[in-house]
């Protein structure tokens, strides 16, 4: 039997909005929304299907025999994996309180239901894995707006520039943004990328600086000098919303496009070029202030630079530009239920809103519960449950990580694939891949919001539960099933639309329902209430930063160089993975089953190393990662770059078993290098040795 | 006469395979063969910008195949409209078409055991669709262009 179905991908967490088509269970073609996206489908959407085949995924519940990490697993019922955890929670309570327990998850429109489980368990420890993702970003723009990274969402079809630090968009792919950009792009419109590499990203850019790695802030604020010493700014918008500016452009006299073009390795002129290019465009022009800007020791005053480049231009709710993100009371319309619990009052254990107060409460820093696990300060944690999280490939040093994880009773992952983390669980829960299970139904806020929702496309493979399953399941045998008022799918559904006048039919039209069918704007004189600061402006000198003893225009120190004869490792994505999550799906791999070391030609020719030869990439204390070199004179030569998410050792991967290098794993007592003001780890923060590798033959001994 | 062709606007191209995977799924093909490619150059340095070109390759359903005159199963056959494609029920899989075609397109299905090529996805073309890497190519760079049309 034939079937469509409209869904939402979940190759990586971007969640592209899908159509499945389907015959007897079978999965026959899968396509972007054509309603959305035109049919547009990137190679991990496509290879879901394999995804589904895969028979080297966690094909029912394990428990975890004999050694954490040593790999024997018994394979047990549901209702066992179920029994076994919550009797452990249970006791765990007890002894240690409801509080060491710690709940993360990626970040997206899931979060509420993994928090909801959280809190009502009596822990205010739910984290999302923004520490080594978004943080800085986010609160950049906090500090700066009074609202988050998604306090904004950025109209480039519409804009004449769009300026990318690093964000490598034709490689981390966003569908409906790549498309954006592009049209933008044959419209006429121009396109700056700054990496210290070049990128496909940089490929299609209209100008391109390559910068000495670290040295963002410095070009960014250059930027900002110029624009203020050419009068290229709203100034009708600063003086309404805007508060300190004169703060602003006496801290920026020192740093001059000379005095940038020096410090990041690049042409005075460019960059004067640049900001004519700029005084043209304006206010259509977007300064993208990040996505995984995770990365150096001033990253977040860079996104926060870059934010007020944006204020500069005055393109807050300005076609072409920012705009403020509207919601179903915009439209006239009621909202969804979501799951909701409210957060015990009890300190977090990560510092967040007490020890560290201008950070965001509520979505915590994955990374500071590990100084709690290993001092018992302010308490002990004594169970993480990961859902859909990979500690072990996101954070710097799971070695490191290994040791505190020790100090808990409990680990559980809960996954569709075996992460690096759940190797070393004591229990692993099989999610249902995405094409064979049902999600809540989400907002998703805009210009133009609308309610989607991912439905199951077919019957599971193997003995695999949904998300909404298994936390309801959790959750009864922890006595706090009231705050899941479902027991099937459809129930949720009910509960979360009701009082809105829809039903879970309407989106079978579409794969969403619109809430509105004309573009919503508010008028730009009246953003008063919109800026969500203590003031109430868009605050150049933050009362919350100040409050923590930070400052809101820091100095721009140049970063270190690496000592002789090492390397900054830096990191990025390819198009055709998505970290951790793909390296071992079967057509993912076929494209890409290695990642490379990138090195400057320069650099490689004095170490020997030719394309292809083997390296040994080595950290500080000796950790060693092996893989091939590739040799461009296009990467900065203070720099070494790999695509993230390879060198897996899960042993049942057979594919990405020791596929690569893994960078994480050479990031050797950087778990507790962070950022103070952002909160992120400062994942490029790292130097490694290579050398030639022994492993490369001399000559053939044998026959 | 070839009435199709598939026609890359390298403007577009961003170098993301998703032609070859959409490709491959559609066809249901294992870990092997891949019977369409993105290529590039290596990158040049252009007034400082390294830069280079995407090009697109899947078969171009040549005027007069090779790959049809060599089939000895006549599994090899070129359409009225120029599509040319493998009878899966006859081949035979003696792979002389890869020999024949100075580009080897024509590749081994290892689940089958038979050739396999581009046929520009002609189930979908007679149902009025485009080709599976047409359809589904990321940022709209592939168009399938009717040739009748210019």
């Amino acid at each position: 039997m034939k079937k469509s179905v409209y869904s939402m991908c979940g190759m990586c967490t971007v969640r592209c909005p899908i159509r499945v088509e389907l015959e007897d269970n079978r999965v026959t073609w899968i396509e972007g929304n054509s309603h959305l996206l035109g049919g547009a489908m990137c190679a991990k959407g496509s290879a879901g299907m394999a995804l589904v085949d895969d028979t080297e995924r966690p094909q029912q519940p394990l428990i975890r025999e004999g050694g954490r990490g040593a790999g024997r697993w018994q394979k047990v019922s549901w209702h066992t994996a179920y029994d076994y955890i919550t009797d452990k929670l249970k006791k765990i309570k007890v002894e240690h309180g409801p509080e060491s327990i710690v709940v993360s998850s990626r970040s997206g429109p899931w979060q509420g239901m993994y928090e909801t489980f959280c809190h009502a368990l009596g822990s205010p420890n739910y984290a999302n894995h923004d520490c080594t993702c978004g943080s800085n970003t986010h609160h950049a723009s906090l500090s700066l707006n009074g609202v988050g990274r998604t306090g904004f969402v950025y109209d480039i079809k519409d804009a004449n520039h769009l300026v990318l630090f690093g964000r490598n968009m034709f490689a981390s792919l966003s569908i409906a943004e790549n498309l954006q950009t592009l049209d933008m792009l044959d419209k006429g419109g121009r396109l700056t990328y700054v990496d210290v590499r070049q990128t496909m990203t940089g490929l299609k850019a209209t100008r391109f600086f390559q910068v000495r790695p670290g040295t963002d802030y410095a070009l960014a604020l250059s930027f900002i000098h110029e624009v203020i010493r050419k009068e290229i700014y709203d100034k009708d918008f600063i003086e309404k919303y805007v508060s300190d500016f004169d703060e602003l452009c006496s801290f920026v006299e020192q740093y001059s496009p000379a005095w940038a073009a020096k410090e990041c390795g690049i042409k005075e002129k460019a960059i004067k070029d640049f900001v004519e290019e700029v005084a043209a465009d304006m206010p259509r022009v977007i300064f993208h202030p990040g996505w995984n800007l995770s990365r150096y020791k001033d990253s977040f005053y860079a996104s926060r630079a870059l934010h007020i480049l944006n204020v500069l231009m005055g393109n807050i709710e300005q076609q072409g530009g920012l705009i403020i993100p509207k919601e179903p009371g915009d439209c006239g319309v009621k909202g969804i239920r979501n799951l909701n619990c409210p957060k015990p009052d009890i300190k977090r254990a990560d510092g967040v809103g007490w020890k560290y107060p201008h950070f965001d409460k509520n979505l915590g820093l994955a990374h500071l519960f590990f100084p709690a696990m290993r001092s018992g300060n302010p308490y002990p944690i004594k169970a993480w449950i990961a859902m859909r999280h990979d500690p072990f490939t996101g954070m710097p040093d799971p070695q490191e990580q290994k040791l505190a994880f020790d100090n808990c009773d409990l680990l559980v992952s809960i996954d569709t694939h075996y992460s690096e983390f759940g190797w070393y669980a004591d229990v692993i829960l099989p999610e249902s891949t995405y094409l064979e299970r049902d999600n809540p139904i989400c907002l998703q806020k805009g210009s133009t919001p609308r309610l989607t929702v991912r439905r199951k496309a077919l019957e599971p493979t193997f003995d695999t539960k949904p998300a909404w399953e298994i936390f309801k399941q959790l959750a009864d045998r922890m006595d706090i099933g009231e705050h899941f008022p479902y027991n099937t799918i459809e129930e949720l559904y009910e509960w979360q639309l009701e009082g809105t006048g829809y039903t879970i039919k309407d989106f079978e039209e579409k794969g969403f329902i619109p809430l509105t069918d004309k573009v919503i704007m508010y008028d730009r004189d009246k953003l008063d209430g919109q800026f969500k600061t203590p003031s109430g402006k868009i605050e150049i000198i933050s009362k919350k930063l100040a409050d923590a003893g930070l400052e809101s225009l820091k100095p721009y120190e140049s970063p270190i160089k690496p000592p002789k004869g090492m390397f900054r490792l830096i990191y990025g994505r390819s198009a055709v993975h998505a970290h951790g999550h793909t390296i071992n799906n079967p057509l993912l791999h076929e494209l890409m089953p290695e990642n490379t070391l990138w090195i400057n030609k320069k650099s490689a020719a004095k170490l020997n190393v030719g394309e292809g030869d083997v390296v040994d990439v080595v950290a500080e204390n000796g950790v060693t990662e092996r893989v091939r070199a590739h040799i461009t004179e296009f990467i900065h030569p203070e720099a070494v770059y790999t695509v993230h998410g390879f060198g897996r050792q899960v042993p049942l991967q057979t594919r990405a078993y020791h596929a690569g290098m893994s960078d994480q794993k050479l990031m050797v007592g950087k778990l507790d290098d962070w950022d103070k003001a952002g909160g992120a780890i400062n994942l490029c923060e790292v130097f490694v040795t290579v050398r030639r590798s022994s492993r490369n033959p001399k000559r053939r001994v044998e026959l | 006469m070839n009435k199709y062709m598939i026609y890359l606007n390298t403007k577009r191209c961003i170098g993301c395979h998703g032609c070859e995977v959409h490709c491959k799924t559609n066809k249901n093909l294992p870990v092997g063969p891949i019977l369409c490619e993105i290529s590039h150059d290596p990158l040049k340095s252009l007034r400082g910008v390294p830069k280079t070109e995407f090009a697109f390759r899947s078969c171009y359903h040549c005027d007069d195949p090779f790959c049809v005159t060599i089939c000895p199963a006549s599994a090899m056959i070129k359409r009225e409209d120029g599509i040319v494609y493998v009878d899966q029920e006859k081949c035979i899989g003696c792979m002389a078409c890869a020999g024949a075609c100075p580009w080897g397109i024509p590749q081994l299905n290892p689940d089958s055991g038979k050739a396999i090529k581009c046929d520009y996805c002609m189930e979908r073309i007679d149902n009025n669709l485009k080709p599976a890497c047409v359809s589904k190519c990321t940022t709209h760079a592939l168009k399938f262009v009717a040739l009748s049309d210019l």
